[in-house]
Protein backbone atom coordinates (compact mmCIF):
# COMPACT_ATOMS: atom_id res chain seq x y z
CA UNK A 1 0.00 0.00 0.00
CA UNK A 2 1.21 3.84 -0.86
CA UNK A 3 0.89 6.54 0.54
CA UNK A 4 -2.18 8.63 -0.10
CA UNK A 5 -2.18 10.92 -3.21
CA UNK A 6 -4.23 14.83 -2.96
CA UNK A 7 -5.49 14.97 -6.13
CA UNK A 8 -6.41 19.03 -6.68
CA UNK A 9 -8.70 18.49 -9.86
CA UNK A 10 -11.25 22.23 -9.16
CA UNK A 11 -13.79 20.18 -11.18
CA UNK A 12 -17.23 21.94 -10.92
CA UNK A 13 -19.88 18.81 -9.94
CA UNK A 14 -22.17 20.24 -12.96
CA UNK A 15 -19.39 19.78 -15.65
CA UNK A 16 -21.00 16.85 -17.57
CA UNK A 17 -24.00 18.51 -17.73
CA UNK A 18 -22.49 22.02 -18.21
CA UNK A 19 -20.74 20.44 -21.45
CA UNK A 20 -23.62 18.75 -22.51
CA UNK A 21 -25.68 21.66 -22.46
CA UNK A 22 -22.93 23.91 -24.27
CA UNK A 23 -23.45 21.04 -26.97
CA UNK A 24 -27.28 21.47 -26.85
CA UNK A 25 -26.98 25.29 -27.29
CA UNK A 26 -24.13 24.77 -30.67
CA UNK A 27 -27.39 22.65 -31.75
CA UNK A 28 -29.95 25.03 -30.85
CA UNK A 29 -27.83 28.07 -33.08
CA UNK A 30 -27.16 25.96 -35.69
CA UNK A 31 -30.79 25.50 -36.51
CA UNK A 32 -31.45 28.79 -35.75
CA UNK A 33 -33.72 27.97 -33.25
CA UNK A 34 -34.08 30.31 -29.51
CA UNK A 35 -35.02 28.17 -26.86
CA UNK A 36 -36.37 29.15 -23.54
CA UNK A 37 -36.60 27.35 -20.55
CA UNK A 38 -39.84 27.50 -18.71
CA UNK A 39 -39.57 27.13 -14.73
CA UNK A 40 -41.90 27.33 -12.00
CA UNK A 41 -43.28 25.51 -8.81
CA UNK A 42 -45.75 22.87 -9.81
CA UNK A 43 -49.53 24.74 -10.62
CA UNK A 44 -48.07 28.32 -11.77
CA UNK A 45 -49.54 28.07 -14.80
CA UNK A 46 -46.98 27.30 -16.93
CA UNK A 47 -48.75 25.11 -19.08
CA UNK A 48 -51.69 27.02 -19.47
CA UNK A 49 -49.13 30.02 -20.18
CA UNK A 50 -47.68 27.60 -23.39
CA UNK A 51 -51.75 26.63 -24.57
CA UNK A 52 -51.85 30.57 -25.08
CA UNK A 53 -49.09 31.86 -25.89
CA UNK A 54 -48.14 28.66 -28.34
CA UNK A 55 -51.65 30.05 -30.53
CA UNK A 56 -50.65 33.72 -29.90
CA UNK A 57 -47.32 33.03 -32.00
CA UNK A 58 -48.77 30.56 -34.73
CA UNK A 59 -49.53 33.52 -36.98
CA UNK A 60 -45.86 34.56 -36.55
CA UNK A 61 -43.41 32.01 -35.63
CA UNK A 62 -43.02 28.38 -35.72
CA UNK A 63 -42.83 27.03 -32.39
CA UNK A 64 -42.02 23.67 -31.27
CA UNK A 65 -42.36 21.95 -27.20
CA UNK A 66 -40.20 19.68 -24.97
CA UNK A 67 -42.23 18.61 -21.86
CA UNK A 68 -40.85 17.79 -19.07
CA UNK A 69 -43.11 16.07 -16.36
CA UNK A 70 -41.99 13.55 -13.96
CA UNK A 71 -44.45 10.91 -14.48
CA UNK A 72 -47.47 11.85 -16.85
CA UNK A 73 -48.00 12.78 -20.46
CA UNK A 74 -50.80 15.18 -19.59
CA UNK A 75 -49.34 18.40 -20.21
CA UNK A 76 -48.05 17.05 -23.41
CA UNK A 77 -51.34 16.12 -24.34
CA UNK A 78 -53.13 18.84 -23.80
CA UNK A 79 -49.90 20.85 -25.95
CA UNK A 80 -50.23 18.49 -28.84
CA UNK A 81 -54.20 19.79 -29.43
CA UNK A 82 -52.74 22.64 -30.46
CA UNK A 83 -51.31 20.97 -33.81
CA UNK A 84 -47.33 21.79 -33.20
CA UNK A 85 -44.45 18.93 -32.41
CA UNK A 86 -44.62 18.32 -29.16
CA UNK A 87 -41.89 15.54 -27.72
CA UNK A 88 -42.90 14.99 -23.75
CA UNK A 89 -40.41 14.30 -21.42
CA UNK A 90 -40.78 11.73 -18.44
CA UNK A 91 -38.02 12.02 -16.17
CA UNK A 92 -39.10 9.28 -13.56
CA UNK A 93 -37.82 10.19 -10.15
CA UNK A 94 -36.09 13.16 -11.33
CA UNK A 95 -37.01 16.29 -10.09
CA UNK A 96 -35.64 18.44 -13.06
CA UNK A 97 -34.47 18.13 -16.73
CA UNK A 98 -31.10 17.82 -17.45
CA UNK A 99 -29.37 19.09 -20.16
CA UNK A 100 -28.94 14.94 -21.52
CA UNK A 101 -32.75 14.37 -21.17
CA UNK A 102 -33.29 17.83 -23.31
CA UNK A 103 -30.58 16.15 -25.82
CA UNK A 104 -32.60 13.33 -26.21
CA UNK A 105 -35.64 15.08 -26.30
CA UNK A 106 -34.23 17.23 -29.31
CA UNK A 107 -33.03 14.19 -30.93
CA UNK A 108 -36.69 12.79 -31.11
CA UNK A 109 -38.15 16.04 -31.62
CA UNK A 110 -35.99 15.51 -35.38
CA UNK A 111 -37.86 12.70 -36.38
CA UNK A 112 -40.61 14.54 -35.82
CA UNK A 113 -39.57 17.69 -37.98
CA UNK A 114 -36.56 19.37 -39.49
CA UNK A 115 -35.96 21.98 -37.05
CA UNK A 116 -34.18 24.20 -39.37
CA UNK A 117 -38.10 25.23 -40.22
CA UNK A 118 -38.48 26.13 -36.04
CA UNK A 119 -38.27 29.79 -34.98
CA UNK A 120 -38.58 28.88 -31.39
CA UNK A 121 -38.17 25.66 -28.93
CA UNK A 122 -40.19 25.85 -25.41
CA UNK A 123 -39.12 23.27 -22.94
CA UNK A 124 -41.72 23.22 -19.99
CA UNK A 125 -38.78 22.19 -17.12
CA UNK A 126 -40.65 20.31 -14.28
CA UNK A 127 -42.91 22.34 -11.52
CA UNK A 128 -40.01 22.70 -8.95
CA UNK A 129 -38.31 25.79 -7.82
CA UNK A 130 -35.09 24.45 -6.61
CA UNK A 131 -33.15 22.06 -9.11
CA UNK A 132 -34.41 23.31 -12.68
CA UNK A 133 -32.09 26.36 -11.15
CA UNK A 134 -28.67 24.83 -11.25
CA UNK A 135 -29.13 22.59 -14.51
CA UNK A 136 -28.34 24.56 -17.74
CA UNK A 137 -29.88 22.67 -20.72
CA UNK A 138 -28.77 24.91 -23.46
CA UNK A 139 -31.20 27.80 -23.45
CA UNK A 140 -30.88 31.02 -24.27
CA UNK A 141 -33.19 32.53 -21.79
CA UNK A 142 -35.00 31.47 -18.53
CA UNK A 143 -38.03 32.50 -17.91
CA UNK A 144 -39.78 31.77 -14.13
CA UNK A 145 -43.05 31.92 -13.40
CA UNK A 146 -44.44 32.73 -9.71
CA UNK A 147 -47.77 32.78 -9.37
CA UNK A 148 -50.08 35.50 -6.62
CA UNK A 149 -51.09 32.23 -4.49
CA UNK A 150 -47.49 31.45 -3.78
CA UNK A 151 -46.91 34.37 -1.56
CA UNK A 152 -44.49 37.30 -1.65
CA UNK A 153 -41.92 35.68 -0.12
CA UNK A 154 -40.78 33.13 -2.73
CA UNK A 155 -38.04 34.94 -4.35
CA UNK A 156 -36.18 35.37 -1.01
CA UNK A 157 -37.28 31.47 -0.02
CA UNK A 158 -35.93 30.64 -3.78
CA UNK A 159 -33.11 32.64 -4.74
CA UNK A 160 -31.48 30.90 -7.06
CA UNK A 161 -34.24 30.18 -9.02
CA UNK A 162 -35.56 33.89 -9.28
CA UNK A 163 -31.75 34.84 -9.21
CA UNK A 164 -30.82 33.16 -12.88
CA UNK A 165 -33.73 34.08 -14.58
CA UNK A 166 -33.95 36.53 -17.39
CA UNK A 167 -37.64 37.08 -17.34
CA UNK A 168 -40.24 36.58 -14.45
CA UNK A 169 -44.13 36.42 -15.53
CA UNK A 170 -45.73 37.02 -12.06
CA UNK A 171 -48.95 34.86 -13.29
CA UNK A 172 -52.75 34.60 -11.57
CA UNK A 173 -52.65 38.05 -11.33
CA UNK A 174 -56.97 38.23 -11.90
CA UNK A 175 -56.90 36.83 -8.43
CA UNK A 176 -55.35 40.21 -6.99
CA UNK A 177 -58.74 41.48 -5.82
CA UNK A 178 -59.72 38.53 -3.94
CA UNK A 179 -56.00 38.12 -2.32
CA UNK A 180 -54.44 39.69 0.64
CA UNK A 181 -51.68 39.71 -1.85
CA UNK A 182 -49.14 43.40 -1.98
CA UNK A 183 -47.25 43.05 -4.83
CA UNK A 184 -45.27 45.49 -4.82
CA UNK A 185 -43.88 43.94 -2.00
CA UNK A 186 -43.08 40.60 -4.71
CA UNK A 187 -41.89 42.86 -6.94
CA UNK A 188 -39.51 44.55 -4.44
CA UNK A 189 -38.40 41.01 -3.46
CA UNK A 190 -37.52 39.66 -6.87
CA UNK A 191 -35.57 43.02 -6.99
CA UNK A 192 -33.81 42.16 -4.16
CA UNK A 193 -32.63 38.96 -5.81
CA UNK A 194 -32.29 39.72 -8.95
CA UNK A 195 -32.82 43.62 -10.18
CA UNK A 196 -31.51 42.80 -13.84
CA UNK A 197 -34.54 40.43 -14.73
CA UNK A 198 -37.64 41.79 -16.88
CA UNK A 199 -40.45 41.35 -14.60
CA UNK A 200 -44.48 41.08 -16.65
CA UNK A 201 -47.67 40.72 -14.51
CA UNK A 202 -49.79 37.71 -16.73
CA UNK A 203 -53.15 36.35 -16.55
CA UNK A 204 -54.33 33.54 -18.47
CA UNK A 205 -57.87 34.42 -17.76
CA UNK A 206 -58.45 38.15 -18.90
CA UNK A 207 -55.28 37.57 -20.62
CA UNK A 208 -53.55 40.75 -19.61
CA UNK A 209 -50.04 41.15 -20.02
CA UNK A 210 -49.90 38.30 -22.61
CA UNK A 211 -49.27 41.33 -25.56
CA UNK A 212 -45.56 42.41 -22.84
CA UNK A 213 -44.95 38.64 -22.79
CA UNK A 214 -45.68 38.30 -26.78
CA UNK A 215 -43.67 41.42 -27.16
CA UNK A 216 -40.77 40.04 -25.38
CA UNK A 217 -40.88 36.98 -26.68
CA UNK A 218 -41.01 38.30 -30.62
CA UNK A 219 -38.17 40.65 -29.93
CA UNK A 220 -35.83 38.01 -28.51
CA UNK A 221 -36.74 35.83 -31.47
CA UNK A 222 -35.83 38.47 -34.02
CA UNK A 223 -32.73 39.75 -32.50
CA UNK A 224 -31.52 36.13 -32.13
CA UNK A 225 -32.33 35.61 -35.93
CA UNK A 226 -30.48 38.63 -36.88
CA UNK B 1 -26.42 16.46 -7.71
CA UNK B 2 -25.31 12.78 -6.27
CA UNK B 3 -25.46 11.72 -9.65
CA UNK B 4 -23.45 14.15 -11.28
CA UNK B 5 -20.71 14.15 -8.47
CA UNK B 6 -20.84 10.15 -8.96
CA UNK B 7 -20.47 10.56 -12.80
CA UNK B 8 -17.50 13.15 -12.47
CA UNK B 9 -15.22 10.61 -9.79
CA UNK B 10 -15.87 7.75 -12.45
CA UNK B 11 -15.07 10.06 -15.18
CA UNK B 12 -12.13 10.93 -13.05
CA UNK B 13 -11.59 7.35 -11.98
CA UNK B 14 -10.89 6.24 -15.69
CA UNK B 15 -7.68 8.31 -16.31
CA UNK B 16 -6.64 6.26 -13.17
CA UNK B 17 -7.14 3.10 -13.82
CA UNK B 18 -10.09 2.48 -10.86
CA UNK B 19 -9.13 -1.12 -10.10
CA UNK B 20 -5.53 -0.37 -8.99
CA UNK B 21 -6.84 3.01 -6.50
CA UNK B 22 -8.87 2.94 -2.74
CA UNK B 23 -10.55 6.70 -2.94
CA UNK B 24 -9.95 7.54 0.67
CA UNK B 25 -12.09 11.57 0.42
CA UNK B 26 -13.81 13.17 -1.87
CA UNK B 27 -13.25 17.63 -0.96
CA UNK B 28 -15.59 19.57 -2.05
CA UNK B 29 -16.17 23.28 -2.13
CA UNK B 30 -19.90 23.66 -1.81
CA UNK B 31 -20.88 27.58 -2.43
CA UNK B 32 -24.13 29.17 0.47
CA UNK B 33 -25.23 30.42 -2.71
CA UNK B 34 -26.41 26.66 -4.35
CA UNK B 35 -29.21 24.38 -4.58
CA UNK B 36 -27.15 21.96 -2.49
CA UNK B 37 -27.61 20.81 1.00
CA UNK B 38 -24.28 19.35 2.30
CA UNK B 39 -25.59 17.13 4.67
CA UNK B 40 -27.97 16.02 2.08
CA UNK B 41 -25.31 15.40 -0.45
CA UNK B 42 -23.21 13.47 1.70
CA UNK B 43 -26.24 11.09 2.88
CA UNK B 44 -27.64 10.58 -0.36
CA UNK B 45 -23.81 9.90 -1.62
CA UNK B 46 -23.33 7.16 1.03
CA UNK B 47 -26.71 5.10 0.15
CA UNK B 48 -25.43 5.79 -3.45
CA UNK B 49 -22.19 4.29 -3.17
CA UNK B 50 -23.08 1.23 -0.66
CA UNK B 51 -21.07 -2.37 -2.21
CA UNK B 52 -19.62 0.28 -5.42
CA UNK B 53 -15.62 0.76 -5.85
CA UNK B 54 -16.26 4.26 -3.86
CA UNK B 55 -18.24 2.75 -0.68
CA UNK B 56 -15.02 3.27 1.52
CA UNK B 57 -14.81 6.89 0.11
CA UNK B 58 -15.73 10.28 2.31
CA UNK B 59 -16.72 13.56 1.45
CA UNK B 60 -15.77 16.24 2.92
CA UNK B 61 -17.11 19.89 2.43
CA UNK B 62 -16.02 23.27 2.85
CA UNK B 63 -18.59 26.32 2.88
CA UNK B 64 -17.70 28.88 0.66
CA UNK B 65 -19.47 32.09 2.21
CA UNK B 66 -22.19 33.60 0.18
CA UNK B 67 -20.72 36.86 -0.83
CA UNK B 68 -21.50 40.04 -2.90
CA UNK B 69 -20.05 43.29 -4.32
CA UNK B 70 -21.72 46.62 -3.49
CA UNK B 71 -22.56 48.48 -7.05
CA UNK B 72 -21.84 51.67 -5.72
CA UNK B 73 -19.18 51.36 -2.89
CA UNK B 74 -17.66 48.00 -4.48
CA UNK B 75 -16.94 46.80 -0.69
CA UNK B 76 -17.91 43.29 -0.26
CA UNK B 77 -20.42 41.92 2.37
CA UNK B 78 -22.15 39.05 2.96
CA UNK B 79 -25.89 39.01 1.94
CA UNK B 80 -28.44 38.14 4.46
CA UNK B 81 -32.61 37.19 3.30
CA UNK B 82 -33.66 39.11 5.89
CA UNK B 83 -32.14 41.75 4.67
CA UNK B 84 -33.31 41.02 1.13
CA UNK B 85 -29.53 40.72 0.46
CA UNK B 86 -29.49 44.15 0.00
CA UNK B 87 -25.75 45.65 0.61
CA UNK B 88 -25.61 47.29 4.87
CA UNK B 89 -23.30 49.81 3.27
CA UNK B 90 -25.45 52.08 0.76
CA UNK B 91 -28.61 49.59 0.69
CA UNK B 92 -28.78 48.72 -2.51
CA UNK B 93 -30.57 45.18 -4.18
CA UNK B 94 -27.96 42.44 -4.76
CA UNK B 95 -25.65 43.05 -7.40
CA UNK B 96 -22.37 41.38 -8.28
CA UNK B 97 -22.06 37.96 -6.59
CA UNK B 98 -18.05 37.42 -5.59
CA UNK B 99 -18.61 33.79 -4.15
CA UNK B 100 -21.72 31.27 -3.29
CA UNK B 101 -21.83 29.49 -6.44
CA UNK B 102 -18.97 26.80 -5.88
CA UNK B 103 -20.38 23.39 -6.83
CA UNK B 104 -16.68 21.60 -6.79
CA UNK B 105 -15.04 18.50 -6.11
CA UNK B 106 -11.78 20.28 -5.24
CA UNK B 107 -9.04 17.12 -4.51
CA UNK B 108 -9.72 13.74 -4.08
CA UNK B 109 -7.63 11.74 -1.46
CA UNK B 110 -6.08 8.16 -2.84
CA UNK B 111 -4.12 5.59 -2.59
CA UNK B 112 -2.90 2.91 -4.83
CA UNK B 113 -3.41 -0.80 -3.70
Amino acid sequence: MHLPISDKIELNILHQNSHQAEKNKVKFNNYNLLCLNIMSSPGAGKTRLLEITLEDLSTEFQSAVLEGDMTTNLDAARLEKLNIPVVPITTGRACHLDANMVSGGLKLLEKKINPHILDILLVENVGNLVCPAEFEIGEHFKVALLSITEGEDKPLKYPIMFREADLILITKVDLLPHLNFDINELKSNISSTNPKADVIEISSITKSGFDLWQKWISKKILKFKK
Amino acid sequence: MTKCLILSMEEWAEKKNKEKIIVEKINLKIGEFTCVEPISLINTFNAAVLGSWLDSSEITIETIPFEGKCSKCNRSYFPKKENGYKSPCCNLNLDEIISGRELKIASIDFKEK
